[in-house]
């Protein structure tokens, strides 16, 4: 039966996560994610599950790691200056092929930065941040709803490509409070995991692994890795399209500013502007031929963003250029508030004569 | 005719890529003789290292993950913890676990992780060219400390197990040597004795090896092991440092 309960988002990271099976969680504290790992503390031992306090992030992934070597789903949360330290493992593991989750709920930076919501880690997950080609599968959530959604669909995810999925929210999200219906515990038929090193009874070595010595053969396998990832591509690209079709402004946004452009929009709409949303639910894969065909039907953009600008790049790649990209941020630590949202979509709309 | 000496089952049939007189490939010997007298191959899980022992897997007939530099006690956590009902153990060099990795080595032994670490100090980087480790001498040349290491500024060698033996979470710890038959004989011995620590449950075990880079010191193997006679064992003094015997009283 699905129960209808009061919950903030970090909570939401952590039951979702258990409800998608997850079954072991290591972390370190850091502001604004504590809730989870204080979570995980309580829920894991009920549920025959594993969970450590890491002395670090960079144990923490590593343990990550070898649980999700071994064939379970592992996850770990931290916020933006301990994913940063979260990088080696991830490349690791995305090298080794290891299908696990990473949160982060993200804060402002550079450096120690600041406790407030931010979504300047936007590049570090969509493009990198550990050395090497390689891709996180991230999602996006725009409510403490989609996080338990996206926690399921995470796993699942990850699961399917033997990727490690990354759930990119900030810390309004993390510490917000919304209505949520928790469904059951899910039946959860896990892929069987036949390369997972479980001890060799009746069967071959497996080694999980990340090394390629042999020049051609790191090529080799660097190849397979591009192919997963186009795979990933062409099935895996989510977003919620609202009213793009007969807009003449498409705002392109994420996450909390996707949740402020949608009030925006709903009031210029009230007032008759076509302005319409592409709310983005993976940030990698990347709806870029969406973007593409919204371009070439002559409609402009407004990216709005918790950051100097890093999605935009995206959308100015994918747009080629055929029609006007504009940008409305507010650096690390504020919001945006529906106000001024909504005069920077008047600004645009304004801009382009269509008033 | 009865046969009286083979390979062990946990090695594999292949031609390993350590240097000429390394006392790493008599160290895995001993490792797989291990698994073998305990009968766990089949549920062992290595973890490989950062180091000349990267390609352990290559070589230990079981299932294994390698590790990033440093973190293989972290990896081996999240192997055991997950499985508990089988053997995890890391093959690690003492740069791996002594200098990037330190964290993750003092913090799995102070957890008690029920896992056995084989760490091999040969008081120098070897993969990577003979560069100054945690465990170099005082006034041993490496390719960093060219005019010796001068512990003025760059520090003194640290003696881990000594250091973990300050920590309540250990149940065995141990430090050998191969360089002699003698000394081969007792090392085994410890080894064993390590992974039968895991085995019965009682916790966190490890066994400091010392070993031979002869590559990297610059001298034929023969004197590479007389040096780590006379040099390292003074440093490094050998002996049980600690047993599941002692932890339970
Ligand atoms: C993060 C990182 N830093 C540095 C290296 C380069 N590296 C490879 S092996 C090694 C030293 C290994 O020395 P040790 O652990 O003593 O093992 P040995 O080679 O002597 O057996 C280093 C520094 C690396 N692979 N990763
Ligand atoms: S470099 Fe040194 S430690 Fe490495 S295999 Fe050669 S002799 Fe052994």
């Amino acid at each position: 039966m699905a129960e209808r309960v009061m919950m903030k988002g970090n909570e939401a990271i952590a039951e979702g996560a258990i409800r998608a099976g997850c079954r072991c969680f290591f972390g370190y504290p850091i502001t604004p994610q504590n809730e989870v790992p204080e979570y995980m503390s309580r829920r894991m031992p009920e549920v025959g599950g594993v969970f450590i306090q890491a002395e670090s992030e960079v144990s923490a992934i590593n343990m990550v790691y070898g649980a999700a070597g071994a064939g379970v789903r592992a996850m770990t949360s931290s916020s933006s200056p301990g994913v940063s330290l979260k990088m080696e493992g991830i490349s690791y593991i995305a090298g080794a092929e290891l299908p696990c989750v990473i949160v982060n709920v993200a804060r402002g930076g550079p450096g120690l930065g600041g406790l407030t919501p931010s979504q300047a880690d936007y590049f570090q997950a969509t493009k990198g941040g550990g050395h090497g080609d390689y891709r996180l599968i991230v999602f996006a959530p725009a409510s403490v709803q989609e996080i338990i959604d996206l926690m399921f669909e995470a796993f699942v995810t990850a699961d399917k490509y033997r990727n490690p999925a990354m759930v990119l929210a900030d810390g309004l999200l993390g510490q917000m409070m919304e209505p949520v219906v928790m469904k059951e515990l899910a039946d959860l038929k896990m892929p069987p995991k036949p390369w997972a090193t479980t001890g060799m009874v009746e069967r071959a070595q497996n080694v999980v692994n990340s090394l390629g010595l042999v020049g051609e053969d790191l090529e080799k396998i660097n190849q397979r890795l591009q192919q997963k990832y186009r795979e990933i591509e062409a099935n895996e690209i989510r977003f919620e399209d609202d009213g793009t079709a007969d807009a003449d402004l498409v705002v392109v946004a994420y996450g909390t500013s996707a949740r402020i452009a949608k009030s925006a929009i709903a009031k210029a709409k009230a007032e008759g502007k076509k302005v319409g949303l592409l709310r983005l639910i993976t940030l990698w894969p990347f709806p870029k031929q969406k973007i593409a065909e919204l371009a070439k039907a002559g409609k402009e953009f407004l990216v709005i963003e918790m950051s100097a600008g890093q999605m935009i790049e995206d959308v100015q790649l994918a747009s080629g250029g055929q029609t006007p990209v504009h940008f409305y941020g507010r650096l690390n630590g504020a919001i945006p508030t529906v106000t001024e949202a909504y005069q920077a979509i008047m600004k645009y709309m304004t801009g382009k004569g269509v008033e | 005719m009865e046969r009286v000496f083979g390979r062990a089952a946990a090695l594999q049939d292949r031609v390993n890529h350590y240097c000429p007189g390394c006392t790493h490939g008599v160290i895995h010997r001993l490792v797989a003789e291990a698994i073998d007298d305990l009968q766990v191959r089949e549920k062992t899980i290595a973890i490989a290292p950062v180091g000349c022992a990267v390609l352990a897997y290559n070589y230990f007939n079981c299932d294994s993950q390698q590790a990033a530099h440093g973190r293989a006690p972290a990896v081996a956590t999240g192997v055991k913890r997950v499985l508990p009902d089988r053997i995890v153990f890391t093959y690690q060099g003492d740069g791996d676990l002594a200098s990037i990795g330190m964290a993750e080595i003092v913090h799995a032994a102070n957890r008690g992780e029920n896992i056995t670490v084989i760490f091999i100090n040969n008081a120098i980087y070897g993969m990577t060219g003979g560069q100054m480790a945690p465990t170099t001498l005082p006034g041993q040349k490496t390719t960093t400390s060219p005019f010796g290491r001068d512990v003025k500024t760059m520090g003194n060698p640290i003696r881990v197990t000594e250091m973990l033996n300050t920590l309540q979470g250990p149940a065995f710890l141990a430090r050998v040597s191969v360089h002699d038959p003698k000394h081969v004989a007792k090392a085994k011995e410890a080894i064993r004795k390590s992974f039968e620590t895991q085995v019965n449950g009682q916790g966190f075990s490890m066994v400091e090896v010392l070993s031979t880079c002869p590559t990297n010191w610059g001298l034929a193997p023969t004197e590479a092991l007389k040096w780590l006679e006379t040099n390292m064992i003074p440093q490094y003094p050998l002996g049980i440092f600690r047993t599941p015997e002692e932890v339970a009283k």
